[in-house]
């Protein structure tokens, strides 16, 4: 073995006395005991071994498209919840008499004795005659407001009663017999059985918005998956180097944890201000529409904070899966 | 009665087979003593990687026994093992930098894990940088750094937590001999302070370097004992015969 030119002159370096090293190898040993053992928490920096940007995965992109879809499906499923209950509660106490006399006179005769009767009955909580101003408001849509034509045509008298409890068959028979006596003209209609149909819709529509939101949350929960294991596959080397470098399981897969965390964060907030305005442009033309069902089904605090429970259960989600996928991948190593 | 002497790292009737092919080692034992230097030779494919993988714990053994500072490696429970692997120090032979962090941070990660304070790690990791050349690299990411450079990190990093056991697996393979025999001292000043180091190598110079330390052979998967390196105590030689 002959040493060339550059050995030679290299051999200086290697008659360096020890200070020449650095003075980190002379000074201390930084694996004290406890460190060693494992017993200290992380730097104050954290051990950064994902890129300061995040994973780069398609987690935030993923999570983003599921937590909007699924805020928005959310959401429409409880406007419907709303509109229905709103609705119940207006309607389902209420009963309407009709006063079908041509007469003017004799009319209006029949709807104060029928204001009347009604006051009398047993379980009733509010009676309204409906003023002539609010009917002709009702049917000025189809006959036009003013004019002696209109006036000419018999418009039936209404009278609003709300009674408590549910009205059945039995109790609208009871009133309608009562109300015979003192005016002959009336029919009563209890003011549900109109709308039964649109609430039966409503109901589907329901079901229809829960079956979404229930295959709308599966289908996140299986992209949520492939996303979070995805980006950890790209980093199964760097998994197995912190491993071999002494990190122990549970640092790792809380270090990735964190990492996919942060990214899933970032998605479902973009998700959810993306579904957020949806919501209100909908809301808005909605509004638009007018009173009646629609304006029942507004959204209030309590909904916001069940739909908030969407990208905050993504998040978890993928940090569950972070941590199980880290987990598995060290299981396989030594 | 007799005084076992301390012991880094024992070796009995230790084989390794992958998969179903032959065993790469067969019968290998030997015993690391707390501050010795030693080289392990052999050809290309005699299994030098992979006795340096079954110490630094990223193999099982087909069979036999290991045992690192006085513990069974095999038997230990899982959650033990960080703890033992934070008192090594690995020079891997593809350096296996992570891809995404500077060199600076590349260093720092031992500490980072074990804990060590940010004020602890900053000064120490960019003196280390600095001694092997790389001041002006240190927040150069690996795939901008050429091999040479990459490898001085990767040394940079196993040392800088004053390890127990330095395993180095070819550490001078892809620097010049100037940088070979600098890194060589910086092996030999951990050393004198109490590191037992492995280096695999089948650079001859370095051996020449280092007439006081010992060297074990590998032939073919078995391990061979030039110059009593085996025995204890250890017979220092006075270079390769």
């Amino acid at each position: 073995m002959s040493g060339g030119e550059p050995w030679d002159e290299a051999e200086q370096a290697l008659a360096a006395p020890a200070s020449s090293v650095p003075a980190l190898i002379s000074r201390r040993r930084f694996a004290r005991k406890e460190e060693r053992e494992g017993k200290s928490k992380a730097g104050s920096k954290r051990a950064e071994i994902v890129p300061k940007g995040g994973l780069l995965g398609p987690m935030p992109s993923v999570v983003a498209i599921m937590v909007m879809l699924t805020v928005i499906a959310a959401a429409g499923g409880l406007a419907l919840r709303n509109a229905a209950n709103t609705a119940s509660a207006q309607l389902s106490g209420g009963i309407t008499v009709q006063i079908l006399e041509p007469k003017a006179q004799a009319r209006a005769q029949q709807a104060a004795a029928s204001v009347a009767v009604l006051r009398a009955q047993p379980g009733i909580l509010s009676v309204r005659a409906v003023p002539d101003d609010e009917l002709d408001a009702l049917i000025a849509p189809w006959l036009g407001t003013g004019g002696d034509e209109i006036d000419a045509v018999p418009v039936p008298a209404l009278v609003d009663a709300r009674l408590s409890g549910a009205i059945t068959p039995a109790r609208l028979a009871a009133i309608t017999r009562a109300l015979q006596a003192e005016a002959p003209a009336a029919r009563v209609d209890a003011q549900a059985s109109w709308l039964g149909p649109v609430f039966a819709a409503i109901a589907s529509l329901q079901w229809l918005a829960v079956a979404l939101v229930g295959l709308l949350a599966g289908a996140t929960v299986a992209c949520v998956l492939l996303a979070a294991r995805t980006a950890l596959g790209s980093h199964r080397e760097t998994i197995e180097i912190v491993h071999m470098l002494g990190g122990s399981d549970r640092q790792i897969a809380g270090i990735f944890q964190r990492a996919v965390g942060i990214d899933a964060a970032v998605g479902a907030g973009v998700g959810l201000v993306l579904a957020l305005g949806v919501i209100a442009l909908l809301g808005e033309r909605f509004a638009g529409l007018g009173a009646g069902l629609v304006g029942g089904g507004a959204l209030v605090w309590a909904d916001g904070l069940v739909l908030l429970l969407v990208p905050l259960g993504a998040v978890l989600l993928a940090m569950l899966t972070a941590r199980l996928c880290v987990r598995a991948a060290l299981r396989a190593m030594l | 009665m007799t005084n076992t002497p301390p012991q880094i790292a024992q070796f009995e009737n230790v084989a390794l087979r992958y998969g179903a092919d032959r065993e790469v080692l067969s019968d290998i034992s030997f015993t690391l003593y707390p501050g010795s230097f030693y080289f392990l030779t052999g050809a290309s494919g005699a299994g030098k990687t992979s006795l340096l993988k079954l110490i630094y714990l990223a193999q099982r053994p087909s069979r036999g026994m290991i045992r690192l500072f006085g513990t069974d490696a095999i038997t230990l429970p899982r959650e033990h093992l960080p703890a033992m692997r934070r008192r090594l120090g690995v020079v891997f032979q593809d350096f296996r930098l992570v891809p995404h962090l500077s060199a600076f941070d590349n260093v720092a990660l031992p500490l980072r894990l074990a804990g060590v304070s940010e004020k602890e790690v900053s000064q120490p990791v960019a003196d280390m940088l600095d001694w092997v050349g790389l001041a002006d690299r240190m927040h150069a990411r690996p795939a901008t750094l050429s091999g040479g450079e990459q490898q001085r990190v990767a040394i940079a990093r196993a040392v800088i937590g004053r390890p127990d056991l330095l395993v180095a697996d070819e550490p001078t393979g892809n620097v010049d001999p100037e940088m070979a025999v600098k890194l060589l001292s910086l092996f030999e000043a951990l050393n004198r302070l109490g590191t037992t180091v492995v280096v695999a190598t089948h650079d001859l110079h370095l051996l020449q370097k280092m007439p006081e330390s010992l060297i074990m052979r590998l032939d073919k998967g078995r391990l061979s004992d030039p110059t009593g390196a085996l025995r204890y105590p250890p017979r220092r030689h006075g270079g390769l015969s």
